[in-house]
């Protein structure tokens, strides 16, 4: 389940329900991931943009990935400007036992940083400006330099 | 005709080009200076799929999209 908002998340609402959603399925391990904003480097907050065709495709790909292992992922991530102290993105995994919902949240957010199509700014002065010095390039990266 | 994109902080508009693989689309965009360091550190998917052979062949309608590098979370 993917779900994407305007603005900061609301961590209390989106856990509980989640929480409320799954807790009678049987799953005995809910491992959740959430990404806090924090005061550096003289920031207000940040600023995302999405692009959601190909963020679909990739969370639908580990979502099979999770499911093989009887496991089911969850994320939810923010567009647009969040300050400082809050929150742009939650993730988590559902598994029978812990072992594999542990293993999965790691490799599902290390891949998350490293190819979801999502680009962050920082916002100074109210303005954006893009994080590249944090950002990857997706895999393939370079192929229409000359 | 492909429409390309320019996604994210590219802050480009998207364009209709007369071109039939991606290596017509690098060749058309080797004098641009300005979309050079882009090109770089961009990667390209045609039709929502990362595509990364040069030799792929574009089809009339296909929307190819440059994507920068990413940081979620």
């Amino acid at each position: 389940m993917l779900e994407l908002y305007d603005g900061p998340l609301n961590v209390e609402e989106i856990l509980s329900r989640w929480y409320n959603e799954f807790k009678d399925k049987n799953y005995g391990a809910f491992i959740n991931f959430v990404g806090i904003v924090r005061d550096e480097d003289g920031i207000e907050g940040l600023s995302f943009d999405i692009y959601e065709p190909i963020l679909n495709d990739w969370f639908e790909n580990w979502q099979k990935k999770a499911n093989e292992k009887n496991a089911y992922l969850l994320m939810a991530h923010s567009r647009g400007d969040v300050p400082n102290h809050k929150t742009s993105y939650i993730s988590a995994v559902l598994s029978p036992k812990r072992k594999v919902s542990l293993k999965l949240i790691q490799e599902f957010v290390e891949d998350f940083k490293a190819n979801a199509p999502i680009w962050k700014y920082d916002i100074k002065d109210g303005k954006r400006k893009y994080a590249i010095d944090r950002s990857t390039p997706i895999k393939g990266a370079g192929i229409l330099a000359n | 005709m492909a429409k390309i994109e320019f996604l994210g902080p590219i802050k480009r508009p998207a364009i209709d080009v007369e071109v039939n693989s991606l290596k017509e689309l690098k060749e058309y965009f080797k004098d641009d200076e300005e979309l050079k360091p882009w090109l770089k550190i961009c990667a390209v998917s045609v039709n929502d799929k990362i595509i990364c052979e040069e030799d792929t062949p574009l089809k009339k309608d296909d929307k190819v999209s440059l994507l920068p590098p990413v940081c979620g979370g």
